[in-house]
């Protein structure tokens, strides 16, 4: 069936879209405040799921390359090493390496993650303090309480 | 959602944003410009390092903003009356347990962030899994017992001086004649090939993120965990 | 990537992810978060993104959750939806 087959595949990016409507509906309608900013990290890691799952190649591995590889080169080049002379073992090794992309996941899209992550944890740090500050100024922490309270006049 | 079914399959090798060149080129390229097996923390701390930097000061600016936020200066508010927090008698099984737990925790963040060039791991995650360490002495005795530790204005100098550490590189990058953040001119400095240079000065960029991080980490919590005052903890 | 492990994975991380929003207590709603976000790092430890799942394991079932409790205790624990 033609539906299910695009339905399979895909099956992240529809997952994606369900938990992004989950969060963005949390922030909006929900009227206490600490939910609201547990919406609001829902939706940034759902956004982080997205595009770490753009950058996934089929039997692909990890963003890291392996010992042998690095140092594979080692006994095919020592003969030239010590003709010529030089200290730069490590240089003339590294320059001669064959590595296949396809092999590998995409790590420009991991770099680009870390920073959102980061930037998520500090956004939510700042949303705490102005809720405690909130709670402080009204008593409550509720959102339709604290208009009752700013429209009468605290 | 209708846009969904566009999508290209998921896990195909030769999706556009698989066989961007950028891509593939930091794939290949990597380590023989900087002989970081890494690939991730290579591009994070070497190639995208202008992003790395300003995400520091980002998250020092959250540390500054929380204080400013939360500080009090003037008359006790009216509206909610002070709450009085049950005061715990020190617990032995906890007690016995932490004092095992945090150098060992310790430990393993220092190996995270020295260990980024060959596994994953890296400057924020040792950073982070510090600040941790000192917030698990703030939860297990007092508040106050973990200030003892790091007093708060100490624990702002130690952000300060990692966001410093990261744009010196860059600064001394500029006064040898090269680019800002172009690590290669360092070997003049340190008297490696220009090769390794950028991977030692990838683990000192890192150094200075990991200083930042674990500072901001524990400066938040102290700060939403004493609303500000920091008297009584949680 | 094992296709049936990711599938319950998903299907978990929905349903954690609306029942986070409707409990009424928030401490609890704090737990479950910490719940969401121990699957999404299992999720990208799937997908050969290891980076972003030791970021994610420290920063949000760690740091995240203790400062959302440490909120929680200091303003009030009922909601009222």
């Amino acid at each position: 069936m033609e539906i299910f087959e695009a339905i399979s595949t895909k099956i992240n990016y529809w997952v994606y879209i369900v938990i992004m409507m989950i969060g963005l509906y949390a922030m909006i309608a929900k009227n206490n405040m600490i939910k609201k900013l547990i919406g609001m990290s829902i939706f940034q890691t759902a956004i982080i799921l997205f595009y770490v799952s753009i950058g996934v190649k089929e039997g692909a591995t990890i963003p890291i390359l392996y010992h042998d590889q690095v140092h594979g080169a080692h006994d095919d080049h020592h003969e030239a090493d010590t003709s010529h002379g030089e200290n730069g073992v490590v240089e003339s090794h590294a320059t001669d390496i064959h590595i296949n992309p396809d092999e590998f996941t995409n790590p420009l899209v991991h770099v680009l993650m870390l920073t959102a992550i980061v930037v998520g944890v500090s956004t939510l740090g700042v949303g705490l303090a102005i809720t405690q500050k909130l709670h402080r100024e009204y008593g409550s922490i509720e959102e339709h309480e604290i208009l009752e309270l700013i429209k009468s006049g605290k | 959602m209708s846009a969904v079914s566009d999508f290209p399959d998921w896990g195909d090798p030769h999706s556009p944003a698989n066989s961007y060149r950028l891509s593939q080129g930091y794939i290949t390229e990597t380590f023989p410009e900087t002989s970081v097996p890494n690939m991730v923390t290579a591009v994070l701390a070497d190639y995208r390092g202008y992003d790395t930097m300003f995400e520091t000061v980002v998250i020092f600016t959250a540390g500054i903003a929380i204080i400013a936020i939360l500080r009090r200066y003037g008359p006790k508010d009216k509206v909610v009356p002070e709450q009085k927090l049950y005061k715990k008698e020190p617990d032995l099984i906890v007690e016995t347990t932490c004092r095992l737990m945090i150098p060992i925790i310790q430990l393993f963040a220092l190996y995270v962030v020295a260990h980024g060039h060959h596994s994953p791991g890296g400057g924020f995650q040792g950073g982070v899994i510090f600040g941790a360490s000192f917030i698990l002495l703030a939860l297990a005795r007092d508040l106050q017992a973990a200030q003892k530790w790091v007093p708060e204005n100490r624990i702002l100098n130690l952000a300060g001086i990692g966001i410093f550490i990261y744009s010196g590189f860059g600064f001394l990058c500029l006064l040898l004649g090269s680019n800002f953040l172009d690590y290669s001119i360092l070997h003049k400095v340190m008297g490696v090939t220009p090769i390794e240079a950028r991977s030692h000065s990838m683990l000192g960029v890192e150094i200075g993120v990991a200083f930042t991080v674990a500072a901001i980490m524990f400066s938040i919590y102290s700060n939403l965990a004493s609303k500000g005052e920091m008297k009584e903890g949680l | 990537m094992i296709w049936i492990f990711d599938s319950i994975i998903l299907i978990f991380l929905v349903v954690t992810a609306i029942i986070s929003l409707q409990v009424k207590d928030l401490l609890s709603a704090t737990m479950i978060f910490g719940v969401y976000s121990f699957l999404m790092c299992l999720l990208w430890a799937g997908m050969a993104a290891v980076d972003v799942a030791f970021t994610e394991a420290a920063v949000g079932a760690g740091v995240s959750a203790v400062f959302l409790i440490a909120t929680v205790l200091r303003t009030s624990r009922r909601s009222s939806d």
